[in-house]
């Protein structure tokens, strides 16, 4: 099947039946059960904290403010110091941006020469790629601080960026060869014939070619990476922790009265990122999940 | 092939070598080495067969969270399954709005852990969340403070887990149904045969594919279920929403007890090889596969 036709395949409707009625209140019903997490986060993140005592978790606040967005931005604590979620912002951005061009330039090529070279030993390190993507975290975590913290990369962007590569690795190299593997080998063999060698054929060629699964890898990093939690806890250091871990330590480490309306406008403070991907990208973002599934 | 360019293939390999060498296969021997070994705060190199395991058996927090994670390894996945492949085959329906209907089931797997586990904890605390709704709806006696209940913490953990994936269901069965050739319903409905009836004697068997897709990137999320449980309850009360992940994390790093946490790792590597290869092989053997390797 192309995937190209979207026309819904299921039985055609009749008129609005009340079986359909039923239907349409079913998916309405759902509809309400996955906004409803959403709704309550931003009412709650509108509302001073008196009204939140109230305890009226689904109303609409009376005065709406963005004062709790305010503070949770500029001034939210964790620990100590009192700079707001925005010095986490700055970081997952610091962690974001390398991370996402390095990981996929490496997987890029690495499915690039995997596809069409076929050195040896590549379906050996390819079997080994595809496993690892299922592989707990917690296998390979403690050997990499011990190996990172001997090589001085332990607490630092480079070493964050190099862990989001490490673990990045298996997923853009399935894209990137699934894809490359679907043109014709003729294109390959006419850039040979015509003298073209390995990075002149990637470059001149193959990458042109690979622009829409270079949008897919793009949004599946970006949102991978910036909801990363495990990785930026321990490897980030304390001087560059990213957006969820500062997050988390906001809202689980506050000495006193908790402010519920701060904790809920920085948590969605941590969510707009992906979020506005998700809502701009549409269909690429589905894609995305469908090129990552290991559908082989 | 020119050597140039045979060359050149080598060296653009040469990363991602390096990575599967040390970082992926290096890693994980020094891992299943250090857990026969009696390492405490730091490696030590003094093997003493099994015994970690031996003392991770018996321990208190890993039993439960080895139960934790059976409860909703099995709940998340078959009420995930369920939920988004109803989603998918009444969306199929030709029904009005379908890509918003699609945009509000997904969102929620755009969004991190932390900030589902926040959101849900909200949304269930005892004080003010949906308790204190319902109950102002007139139910006075409503009770709802599973999450700070410890028989119950874990089926919250479930709930927002479903919600956080059930649209990633959705939008895999239904690049499936879209996949069924029309034919087949025009046969079915000459034949009379109940709408229900072809959904789960046909539709089903043959999205077979999509479930094992499906079924391997849910079953991969719950072995890494870690952030949702730090974010939603800490593992708690006390210890009742711990899951190995945490268990392990926290072994390695807060209490400093790496021969047991790398036992743990590797006791949780066995289980996810024994439980996703035959997955794997299953969705790699079904008929018009695509090979992988």
């Amino acid at each position: 099947m192309s995937g190209t036709t979207l026309i819904p395949r299921g039985r055609p409707p009749g008129k609005l039946s009340p079986a359909r009625m039923g239907l349409y209140a079913f998916l309405a019903i759902c509809a309400l059960f996955f906004l409803t997490p959403l709704y309550v986060m931003l009412v709650t993140s509108l509302k001073a904290m008196p009204e939140i005592r109230q305890g009226y978790i689904l109303a609409w606040p009376s005065a709406p403010s963005l004062a709790a967005w305010g503070k949770a931005w500029f001034s939210a604590c964790t620990g100590l110091s009192c700079n707001g979620i925005r010095v986490g912002f700055v970081n997952s951005l610091r962690i974001m941006v390398p991370s996402v061009i390095v990981s996929i330039t490496v997987g890029a090529i690495t499915g690039y020469a995997l596809s069409f070279w076929r050195p040896r030993g590549a379906v050996v390190l390819f079997g080994v790629l595809i496993a690892v993507a299922f592989i707990p975290y917690q296998v390979f975590i403690y050997p990499l601080v011990r190996i990172f913290s001997h090589l001085g990369l332990n607490n630092s962007v480079p070493g964050i960026v190099l862990i989001h590569t490490i673990f990045g690795l298996p997923t853009m190299t399935l894209i990137f060869r699934n894809h490359f593997a679907a043109l014709p080998e003729e294109l390959f063999k006419a850039a040979r014939v015509d003298g073209a060698g390995f990075w002149r054929i990637f470059g001149a060629i193959m990458l042109p070619m690979a622009l829409p699964i270079i949008v897919v890898a793009v949004i599946l990093q970006v949102t991978g990476i910036w909801n990363d939690f495990i990785f930026g806890l321990v490897f980030a250091g304390r001087a560059n922790l990213p957006m969820t871990v500062q997050l988390n330590n906001i809202v689980n480490s506050t000495q006193g009265e908790r402010e519920y309306n701060v904790e809920m406008a920085a948590t969605l403070l941590t969510a707009t990122v992906p979020l506005v991907v998700y809502f701009v990208s549409g269909r690429w973002f589905v894609r995305g999940i469908a090129a990552g599934a290991v559908k082989g | 092939m020119r050597i140039g360019s045979r060359l050149a293939a080598h060296i653009a390999l040469a990363p991602a070598l390096l990575i599967a060498l040390v970082a992926y296969c290096g890693a994980m021997s020094w891992t299943i080495w250090i857990s026969f070994t009696n390492s405490r705060m730091l490696p030590s190199s003094v093997f003493v067969g099994l015994r970690q395991y031996s003392s991770l058996v018996a321990n208190e927090r890993w039993q439960v969270s080895v139960t934790n994670i059976a409860i909703f390894g099995l709940l998340f996945i078959s009420l995930a399954l369920m939920l988004g492949f109803l989603l998918a085959a009444l969306i199929d329906q030709r029904v009005r709005g379908e890509n918003l209907l699609r945009s509000v089931f997904l969102y929620p797997f755009s969004m991190s852990f932390i900030v589902t586990g926040l959101a849900w904890r909200w949304l269930l605390d005892p004080t003010f969340g949906i308790e204190k709704v319902m109950r102002d709806l007139g139910l006075a006696g409503f009770h709802f403070d599973w999450i700070v209940r410890p028989e119950r913490a874990i089926y919250t953990l479930v709930a927002a887990a479903v919600w956080h994936a059930a649209g990633l269901v959705m939008a895999i069965m239904l690049a499936g149904l879209r996949g069924v050739d029309p034919e087949l319903w025009k046969a079915t409905r000459v034949d009379g045969i109940p709408t229900w009836r072809v959904y789960l004697f046909i539709i089903v068997p043959l999205l077979r594919g999509s479930f094992a897709t499906a079924i391997i990137l849910l079953a991969t999320s719950v072995a890494r279920l870690y952030d949702l449980s730090v974010a939603m309850t800490n593992g708690g009360p006390g210890i009742a929403s711990e899951v190995p992940a945490k268990f392990v994390m926290d072994h390695l790093f807060d209490r400093g007890n790496v021969g047991l946490a790398t036992a743990a790792a590797t006791t949780m590597l066995i289980t996810v090889v024994a439980v996703i290869a035959p997955l794997l092989y299953w969705q790699q053997s079904r008929p018009g596969a695509r090979r992988t390797a």
